[in-house]
């Protein structure tokens, strides 16, 4: 049992929980019509069957309840304000299933010739009174009464009074803003609390405009809308969710990792010796001093910047991207594109932080400038 | 009793429909044109807009969640003093002082709801590829609302005044200082100064913006609490009704065409 748990903690660590749902992402979800013939021939698709269902729901289930008779792990998830998170979890995962089981029943069934169901569905029509109104409040009283059983069984958080001196180690945002906060162990606060939040947003504005195919508006369905779906998936749950399940059960004293199963002891040291890359190329390969020049000292991080920015849209527009480009055109191919590499830069600056320990690409700490 | 009540004028002169028994189709559609608060739905809708696979349900228990929050909000502020000498002190006496002291947790445990809620309406929403034309607007209105939820969650965070208050916004705001020009902490900031003096400082900056102050103290909790309690819920009312009247112009619950 203990060695299991050595394991758990151990492939928790966000190296290696990230790089293995990372490899294994694209080939559940799949963008391409290539990577979808492989999710077929490997059986993948049967996750989202009832059979599938059953198997995550006894495997998530399974973990959740072999932890909660681990003291560190029922810790941090029975906290009150972790409580949610964990629903959200459950729910997320169920809800997934539900759409991809619908969607891979419509695409069967289109593939048929037959139409999606929501089409067979909607050649009834109902009276709004009584048939909605009456579900609209069913729901009504059961998620008032799961909310009045969750308020009389557990009571709402309240630490000792404010006290501006002494700060709580962690201290930690809530935890819809864990995953921005999750980021500034490998962006700066400009980068992890401004522009990205600037970007998202800006980003999710621009879904309507960017994604222009026309299929599969009003019913589910994956086939018809893989790209789409696949881009949307890597990036609210693993770009997303998973960040704020890192920062919020696996984050402790010093933002340290912390297994599910590890004690928080504050006085773990994590031996941190992050470099740059200007210090990189210039110290350890070149064997010579920092340039005094600001500019000749980041020239190889402007450079990597430039390529890919710049010349990385043009290489994957007439490559990997090349029917996306012509059906977007050039305004909105660059808008998608600056989006989409803005959003992996997160992967690859965590990369190049496991792999090689880079902390920036550019770092003008004069003008606060790190990137 | 039931049926006799509904005979009288009084009952009558309520509900527009009258107090018959409703049996007829045509009786049906009235109930809906009739009532102020169902004619935000049409009539008639296609019978697949009306199961739970398919919208979850998750948009409408947004909106209801959010009423909660409204009627435990007021009723909390009866008893509220957002300063720092009260405050603290205030929300320990809902507890204790408090006949049936569960407003509070009914208040924050529907507050994260609503964001659970309202990020898998937005979730559903991209899976049935709803966003797409004639929606974009009633998605870029969603978009809005998302944010809205999330600044009044984390505006609501701060009041209770303690430890864990304080310090999740003070990690929350310290983010403020750092955007590019106008946070102290922010890269390019010091590039506007005329020679020795800085326009933008720790006094003068987005994060003093933010929080009345050079911390998260009295002027803070103060703003918090009137973005908390006014500005926000008055704001994210309005985009609701601009996103309700827009479900409806664009023709209903998206369904394949
Ligand atoms: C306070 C937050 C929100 C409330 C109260 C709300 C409420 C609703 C309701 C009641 C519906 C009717 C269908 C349903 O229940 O699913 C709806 C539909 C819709 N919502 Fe929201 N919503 C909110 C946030 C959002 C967000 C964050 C987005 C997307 C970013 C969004 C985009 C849409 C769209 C595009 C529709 C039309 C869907 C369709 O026709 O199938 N809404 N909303």
């Amino acid at each position: 049992m203990e060695n299991f748990k050595e394991i758990i903690n151990f492939i928790a660590a966000p190296q290696i929980m990230f790089t293995a749902l990372l490899a294994v992402f694209f080939f559940i979800f799949p963008p391409t019509d290539w990577l979808y013939s492989i999710n077929r021939k490997l059986g993948l698709h049967k996750l989202w069957t009832k059979g599938g269902g059953i198997f995550l729901l006894v495997v998530t289930l399974g973990f959740f309840i072999f932890g909660l008779t681990d003291e560190n792990f029922r810790l941090i998830v029975t906290k009150a304000d972790n409580v949610p998170i964990v629903g959200l979890l459950f729910l997320v995962i169920f809800l997934l299933w539900l759409c991809l089981f619908q969607a891979e029943n419509n695409d069967k069934r289109i593939a048929e010739g037959k139409g999606p169901m929501e089409a067979e569905d909607a050649k009834e029509k109902v009276l709004v009174w009584p048939d909605l109104v009456y579900i609209e409040l069913i729901a009504l009283v059961i998620v008032s009464a799961l909310t009045l059983i969750w308020a009389i069984s557990l009571p709402a958080p309240l630490e000792g009074p404010a006290n501006p001196t002494v700060s709580p180690n962690p201290s930690k945002a809530p935890w819809y803003f864990l995953g921005l906060q999750e980021m500034l162990v490998y962006f700066d606060p400009w980068i992890a609390g401004v522009l990205f939040p600037t970007v998202i947003i800006i980003g999710f504005m621009a879904i309507p405009f960017i994604d222009n195919n026309p299929k599969g508006s009003g019913y589910y369905t994956f086939k018809e809308r893989k790209m789409a779906i696949s881009i949307f998936l890597f990036l609210w749950l693993l770009l997303w969710l998973f960040l704020i399940m890192t920062g919020t059960f696996l984050r402790g004293p010093n933002w340290n990792f912390f297994g599910p199963f590890e004690y928080w002891d504050i006085h773990k040291v994590e031996v941190l010796t992050n470099i740059n890359l200007s210090e990189l190329v210039y110290m350890i390969w070149q064997n010579k001093a920092l340039p005094d020049n600001i500019f000749i000292r980041e020239m190889y991080g402007f450079a990597a910047l430039g390529i890919y920015f710049g010349l990385l849209p043009l290489i994957l527009a007439k490559t990997v991207f090349r029917k996306v480009y012509d059906s977007l055109g050039p305004f909105r191919y660059s808008v998608f594109i600056v989006l989409l590499l803005l959003a992996v830069s997160l992967p690859i600056k965590m990369f190049l932080r496991w792999g090689f320990n880079i902390k920036y690409i550019v770092a003008i700490p004069e003008f606060f400038l790190n990137i | 009793m039931l049926e006799k009540f509904k005979q009288t004028q009084f009952y009558r002169a309520i509900f527009r429909t009258g107090g018959a028994p409703i049996a007829t189709h045509k009786q049906r559609i009235l109930v809906t044109l009739n009532n102020v608060f169902l004619h935000l739905h049409p009539v008639r809708i296609p019978k697949h807009a009306v199961k739970i696979k398919y919208t979850w349900c998750m948009g409408g228990l947004s909106f209801f969640v959010f009423l909660v929050l409204t009627v435990t909000g007021i009723l909390l502020m009866f008893y509220y003093r957002p300063t720092i000498e009260y405050a603290y002190g205030d929300v320990i006496d809902m507890k204790e002082q408090v006949p049936l002291g569960l407003m509070r947790e009914i208040h924050r445990w529907n507050a994260h709801l609503m964001v659970i809620t309202v990020w898998l309406h937005m979730f559903r929403v991209f899976m049935t590829g709803s966003y797409k034309p004639p929606r974009e607007f009633n998605w870029m209105v969603g978009v809005v609302l998302l944010i809205l939820t999330m600044l009044l969650s984390f505006t609501g965070y701060l009041l209770p005044w303690d430890q864990l208050a304080i310090w999740a916004i003070t990690v929350g705001s310290n983010m403020a200082g750092a955007t590019p020009m106008v946070g102290a902490a922010g890269p390019g900031s010091s590039l506007l100064a005329i020679g020795d003096v800085n326009f933008v400082h720790s006094a003068s900056d987005a994060r003093f913006v933010m929080l009345g102050g050079r911390f998260v103290g009295e002027g803070a909790l103060l703003r918090f609490y009137v973005l908390h309690c006014i500005a926000l819920p008055f704001v994210i009312m309005i985009f609701m009704i601009v996103h309700f009247w827009r479900i409806r112009k664009d023709g209903g619950i998206s369904g394949p065409t």
